[in-house]
This record gives C-alpha cells, sequence and structure tokens, in this order.
C-alpha cells in the first residue's frame, strides 16, 4: 500500500465530494495512491493484506478505547463550542468529523515521539493528558500555548500554515543524530499542502532521510476554499515527488488509521526515513467558530458526510462484536459527562493573568530596551490607587470577544 | 588557525571561523546549517574546514530553502540543539522571514518560558563590494522592530569572534550581521568572550558631536573624525555592536557630553534604526542637545545596481555634512 510511484486512482465514495467546487473550473487529474479502508461506514471489517496484521493486536477493550476516546472529544468540541457562544472563549476550531484520524494516529505514537501540531489537534492534546482547561487556554486569550511541550511531548501549537512541518523535520534530524529511534509527526490540513514551507519540508525530511510522518488531515475546507482549488489531483499523491513514499487512507476509520501510523512509524524507527499520510476525513463544522460553512458549502455535502462519522462506524463495528454493552455506554456518557464539566470548570475558573507578564518571557535573559519599557509601565500602573499593578490576578470576565 | 590561547592576527573572516571553531568544539550541541556551508566553506569561507574537522552532522549542507533552514533550526532547537544558520546573503532572508519573526522571534514568549531558542543566524549583509541585485541589502531594522530577537552588527575581527561565541552561548535567538566589504580586514584577536555584546564601544573619544554607527559603516566613521578633527571638530564615534537591545546608557552618557549627534547607516532612512535611535535619545537627552539630530543613511530607494552604489552608501564626505549641520556650518 505504500506507494512510490503516483498510480492510477482507484475510485471510492469519496470522489464526487473530493474535489466539488462551483468556483473552480480547473482540470481534474485523478490520480492517487490507493485509498485505504479496514472499517466500511457501515460498520464491517474489511481485509486488507497490506494493514491488517498492523491492527491485529487491538483487541474489544481497545477498541471500546478507541470509542470513548473519540467520543469524549467530540464532548470537548461540544462543550468548548458551547463555551465560546456564552463568550467564554474568543474562538474556537472543531475537530468535529476529524475524532478517527485525529485519535487513531496519536494513539499509535510512542511516548517518546514528538508531536508538531497546527491549531485544531485537541484530540491529539486529549490523548496527550493535556488538562482539558489548557486545551481552551489559548482560546480563551489567555495564553499562546497552554501547556508545556516538554511535558507531554506536544509542540505550541501553530496557526502559521504548514510551519511547523519544518519543525517536525528539524527534531527529526535532531533524533537520528542523537542515535535515539524516536519519531516526529506533524498534522497539518490540506490547505497547508499549498504552503512553501509544507513542500520545504518535504524536500528536507527527504534529504536527509529525517525520521518524520507528515500527517494531513485532508478535512477538505480551508476556511471556505475546497481542497480542489488547492489540490488538482491527490495530495498523497504528491509526496513520491518528493521521494516520500506515501498512503492515502480513509481518515474516518480508527483502524485504518492507526494502521497508516504505525507502518510509517515503523519506517521511520528502522531508518527508512519519512512517510506521507493523508487520511480523508471530512470537517463537518465550521472552520472556526468566526465562520459559517452554510455560506461555502451544500447542505448535501454534509449530510452525505454525516453516513460516513467516524464514531458511528465504530459504535456498529462495536455492536457487530456484540461489544457496544450498556455498561459501556454508561461508562461512556459518564467518563464524557465529567471531562465536559471539567473542561467548563477549569475554563470559568481561569484567572486572567496578571498585567505584568505581559512582558515575561520575551527573552531568556534580560534584555535592556524591554526592561526599562516594563519598569516604566509599572511605575505607571502603581501611580494609581488600588491594585491594577498587583501582581495578583483579576477576576474580569474574558467575554466580550467575537 | 583557532587562537584558543594566544593573539593572532586574524581577517574578519577568518576570526568568525574561529568562533565557530571554538563554539563546536565547547559544545556538542552547537551544529551549523546553510547552503554551500560544507565542501566550499561558503560563499565568503567563513565556515572553511569545519566540514572536515566535525562532520556532516555537525556542518550540515543543506538544500537551497531559507524558510527551511530556519525552520529545521527551530526544531533542532526544539529538541536541545543550538543551530548557527546560515543566509548566505542578505537578499535572500526573505523567504526565510516568516521562519525567523513567527517562530524564532515568538516561541519563548509563546510557550511561557518552557521552549528555548538559541538559534544563532549569520547574515552577511551591507553593499560595497559590487555585487548584482539582493547581494548588498541592510535588512537590520526588519529584525529589530520584532520582539523576541537580538540583533549584533560586528565591525573588526575581534567583536567577531567574541560575539559570535556569545551569541551562540546565548539562550535567545541572535541575529548576527557580518559586514562583507569588511570580511578582509585584519586586527589583533584574543581568543576571549570580551565585553557583554550588548553594550556599544567608544571607538573614538571627542568632545563636539556623537557619530553613531556599527558593522561596515564604523570604519568610515573613524576616518569621518579623523578628518573633522582636522577641522577643530571633536567627533565622538560610537561603534553600537548591538542594535537590539540598543545600549542607550553608554550613548545617553555621550549625548550628554557632546551635545550634538549623527547616525550613519547603509539602511535606508525611513523605517531605520537611526530614527529609532534619535527618536529615543531626544526623549531622554532633549535638554542636552544643541542642534537638531541628524541621519546619514542610505536613501529611500531599493539597492541600486553597483555602478550607482557609491552614490547610495554613506560616504567620508556625506557624513562629514552631517557633522557640519549638527555643528551649525
Amino acid at each position: 500500500m505504500l506507494t512510490n510511484e503516483v498510480v492510477p486512482f482507484a475510485a471510492s465514495a469519496y470522489d464526487s465530494v473530493n474535489f466539488s467546487n462551483d468556483a473552480w473550473s480547473g482540470p481534474v487529474v485523478e490520480q492517487s495512491p490507493e485509498f485505504v479502508q479496514l472499517l466500511t461506514p457501515d460498520g464491517v471489517r474489511v481485509a486488507n493484506p497490506d494493514c491488517d496484521s498492523w491492527v491485529a493486536d487491538i483487541t474489544g477493550e481497545q477498541l471500546a478505547a478507541l470509542y470513548e476516546d473519540m467520543r469524549v472529544v467530540r464532548r470537548i468540541d461540544t462543550e468548548a463550542t458551547a463555551l465560546q457562544r456564552q463568550g467564554e472563549l474568543g474562538l474556537w476550531p472543531p475537530l468535529l468529523g476529524q475524532e478517527a484520524a485525529q485519535i487513531g494516529s496519536s494513539r499509535a505514537l510512542r511516548d517518546d515521539d514528538f508531536i508538531f501540531p497546527s491549531y485544531r489537534e485537541n484530540a491529539v492534546a486529549y490523548v496527550r493528558g493535556v488538562p482539558f482547561a489548557d486545551i481552551v487556554r489559548v482560546w480563551r486569550g489567555n495564553a499562546q500555548s497552554g501547556w508545556d511541550p516538554y511535558k507531554h511531548q506536544l509542540a505550541a501549537p501553530n496557526i502559521i500554515i504548514g510551519a511547523q512541518t519544518l519543525h517536525a523535520v528539524g527534531w527529526a534530524v535532531g533524533a537520528k543524530h542523537d542515535g535515539v529511534d524516536s519519531v516526529a509527526i506533524t498534522y497539518f490540513g490540506d490547505g497547508a499542502t499549498s504552503e512553501g514551507d509544507v513542500n520545504e519540508a518535504m524536500v528536507f525530511a527527504a534529504s536527509f532521510q529525517a525520521p518524520v510522518v507528515f500527517f494531513c488531515q485532508n478535512n477538505h475546507w480551508a476556511i471556505s476554499e475546497p481542497v480542489g482549488l488547492q489540490a488538482v489531483g491527490s495530495i498523497a499523491g504528491r509526496a513520491p515527488g518528493f521521494g516520500i513514499p506515501s498512503m492515502r487512507v480513509d481518515g474516518n476509520d480508527v483502524l485504518a488509521v492507526i494502521a497508516a501510523t504505525r507502518i510509517a512509524l515503523d519506517r521511520a524507527r528502522r531508518g527508512e526515513g519519512p512517510t506521507f499520510i493523508e487520511a480523508v476525513t471530512y470537517r463537518m463544522g465550521p472552520h472556526t467558530t468566526a465562520d459559517d460553512p452554510t455560506r461555502y458549502r451544500d447542505k448535501s455535502e454534509l449530510e452525505a458526510w454525516k453516513l460516513k462519522d467516524p464514531i458511528l462506524r465504530l459504535k456498529r463495528l462495536l455492536d457487530s462484536l456484540g461489544l457496544l454493552t450498556p455498561e459501556l455506554e454508561a461508562r461512556t456518557q459518564a467518563k464524557e459527562d465529567s471531562v465536559a464539566a471539567e473542561l467548563r470548570a477549569g475554563c470559568i475558573g481561569m484567572p486572567d493573568p496578571a498585567p505584568l507578564t505581559v512582558f515575561d518571557n520575551v527573552y531568556s535573559t534580560p534584555h535592556a530596551t524591554l526592561d526599562r519599557e516594563r519598569d516604566k509601565y509599572a511605575a505607571y500602573l502603581s501611580s494609581f490607587d488600588g491594585a491594577a499593578s498587583s501582581d495578583t490576578s483579576t477576576d474580569a470576565p474574558a467575554g466580550g470577544r467575537s | 588557525m583557532t587562537p584558543d590561547t594566544t593573539t593572532q592576527t586574524l581577517t574578519l573572516a577568518k576570526a568568525i571561523n574561529a568562533g565557530l571553531h571554538r563554539a563546536l568544539t565547547d559544545d556538542p550541541k552547537v551544529v551549523l546549517l546553510g547552503e554551500d556551508i560544507g565542501a566550499l566553506g561558503g560563499v565568503f569561507r567563513v565556515t572553511s574546514d569545519l566540514l572536515a574537522e566535525f562532520g556532516h552532522r555537525r556542518v550540515i549542507d543543506t538544500p537551497l530553502a531559507e524558510s527551511a533552514i530556519i525552520g529545521m533550526a527551530v526544531g533542532l532547537a526544539y529538541r536541545g540543539y543550538r543551530p548557527v544558520a546560515e543566509i548566505q546573503f542578505d537578499g535572500f532572508i526573505y523567504p526565510g522571514f516568516d521562519q525567523i519573526v513567527s517562530q524564532v522571534a515568538k516561541l519563548h514568549y509563546r510557550t511561557q518560558g518552557a521552549v528555548k531558542m538559541p538559534i544563532t543566524i549569520r547574515v552577511p549583509f551591507g553593499g560595497g563590494i559590487g555585487a548584482a541585485e539582493h547581494h548588498s541589502e541592510s535588512p537590520e531594522a526588519y529584525f529589530t522592530h520584532t520582539s523576541g530577537l537580538r540583533v549584533i552588527a560586528v565591525s573588526n575581527p575581534q567583536d567577531a569572534y567574541s560575539l559570535i561565541r556569545q551569541a551562540i552561548a546565548s539562550d535567545d535567538p541572535v541575529l548576527y550581521f557580518e559586514p562583507k566589504r569588511r570580511y578582509h580586514v585584519k586586527g589583533e584577536v584574543v581568543p576571549e568572550l570580551g565585553r557583554s555584546m550588548e553594550r556599544a564601544t567608544v571607538v573614538t573619544p571627542g568632545t563636539h558631536v556623537t557619530l553613531l554607527t556599527y558593522g561596515p559603516l564604523v570604519p568610515t566613521a573613524r576616518d569621518a573624525a579623523l578628518a573633522a578633527a582636522d577641522e577643530g571638530v571633536s567627533v565622538e564615534v560610537i561603534d553600537l555592536r548591538s542594535l537590539s537591545p540598543v545600549d542607550y546608557p553608554t550613548l545617553e552618557a555621550s549625548v550628554r557630553k557632546t551635545g550634538r549627534l549623527v547616525v550613519t547607516h547603509e539602511a535606508n532612512r525611513t523605517g531605520g534604526i537611526g530614527g529609532e535611535i534619535i527618536a529615543s535619545l531626544t526623549e531622554s537627552c532633549f535638554n542636552y542637545l544643541e542642534s537638531a539630530p541628524v541621519r546619514v543613511t542610505g536613501f529611500d530607494i531599493p539597492y541600486p545596481a553597483a555602478k550607482l552604489e557609491s552614490h547610495h552608501l554613506p560616504d567620508l564626505d556625506r557624513i562629514l555634512d552631517g557633522i557640519d549641520t549638527v555643528m551649525g556650518r
């Protein structure tokens, strides 16, 4: 299934929407690596000789755990969206529909593998044990990264599209030079593949045979721009041109995603260099809570994708295996509820940062000009009566931002 | 060539090479990366012989992509390395601009201090070598405008050696500007870190006019001070060395003494750091100033073709004209 050359397109159910774009009438080049699916939308496990051995160890209990993961992160999404509507978050980028791509890939990693994400990998942050409030800390406006990257082996989220792919390559080259078999994985969207940085990252990764996994979530939309505007032909089909083998997998199929990620990680650990994975999925919500997808895409498209829901299909598989017990459903529901409650409490209870911390950490060591500015502002604040300049946090609400 | 213990006479380029050699020797986490820095030793030979001694894992020849060079340095820094990236020419830094200003400069702040970016970015800069387009620019103001970066410009072999070592040792990212038309200027180099890279140097003491500059124009400013002395004007020439932060205490002391201020740089006038420095010194030293400060700079034009660059670059006469202006002559 690893493709080193562009092979004829294997028709899939995704083609009908893959290039849909009323605004774009350019040529559609149908060429792509084979489309890998282990679990149909109906929850039927299909055999795949290239992949089956890579998921053969997954037990019923682990399938149930993946189901719980996906339901919990969908609930985090729902809760965070509600918090944004209630004015508690300035913005939120939902991952609704991309649960299998993010859970499957991040659950395949080892703890010492390092992740370079964009801003939508909130399920990955969940898997990496980031406290729930820290997941929304950025979106509340309290910090630009909610977590310490070294605590979770998870880099600061990157909003500049695709910039983090180069960081992953640099980290991977460092790991290779250190003589360890840790791997860097970087997440980015279909839109990012148009950026120079992603293309430069592939050139560098191939040149240095860096142990890095390029994990592209093709969710079909870059804000309002359809994937057909970014990519004439398949995204996975590009990587072989850089000398990087690629896979095109059903991103709504958690088993296919796990298999692909494990294959890529194994190649990297064995010194065989980078792999590119295109996880074909769909962003069922808006790009962020600031946009309105009904202005730029057909409702029928969303309806078609709802039938391919990643959680629904795993649920159907569990049901067919007799594992969808009332106990599992109750346990999952309880976990969802407790995570949502903890997220809400952590978000609302988050104190605003103290005013003078605005100057903290610009530099590692003192910087005379900035120190002058800080001292002057501190003196200004302390000229007021009251505690505006104190180091204690205020309880001012963070709401009111759109 | 490494001045490990003794004073040597080195060119500015060799002094940087010696500083890089020492840093590579002292710290296994120091790595160099850039285009043509390996077998060729860089287009200016600043990295000569380092590949042979330290190998491909320490001296990394890269594909030709500036954003990737800087972005790869970010990833290496994430993993605990201290990368020294070479940008081949000033005008080639722009493809790497986003990674520098959006990533290198901000990651320490963004992660609340968790991630350090001890990256040094070496940039040969400035004109006067008759080069083709994009090979003679002075882009330093873009970086002094960016919080999170430190910016230094060296003017002589001793500083070149000492400050490259300080830059690499700094936990903050440093833009290290090398005056390419002075690469072959020789000077004595002692193997010491020297004074902090944040400190300016009074090159020539004087009492009538403070003349501030950095990098390639330091020798020109010194010549101007000598010429002015012949006309009875005592000029204090200060080499800024650090453009971010600027050593304002040293500058303020000088302006309070002389009461007159000229700033000269090759970079365009508008938005250049000369304007910023004059504004700051006017705020802090207004009552000491005898006349309005003057900028002697490159014009607000794209860097011109080689046959015209002598008109664009501040020279001895234009600097003297600036001195005459603040002297009211």
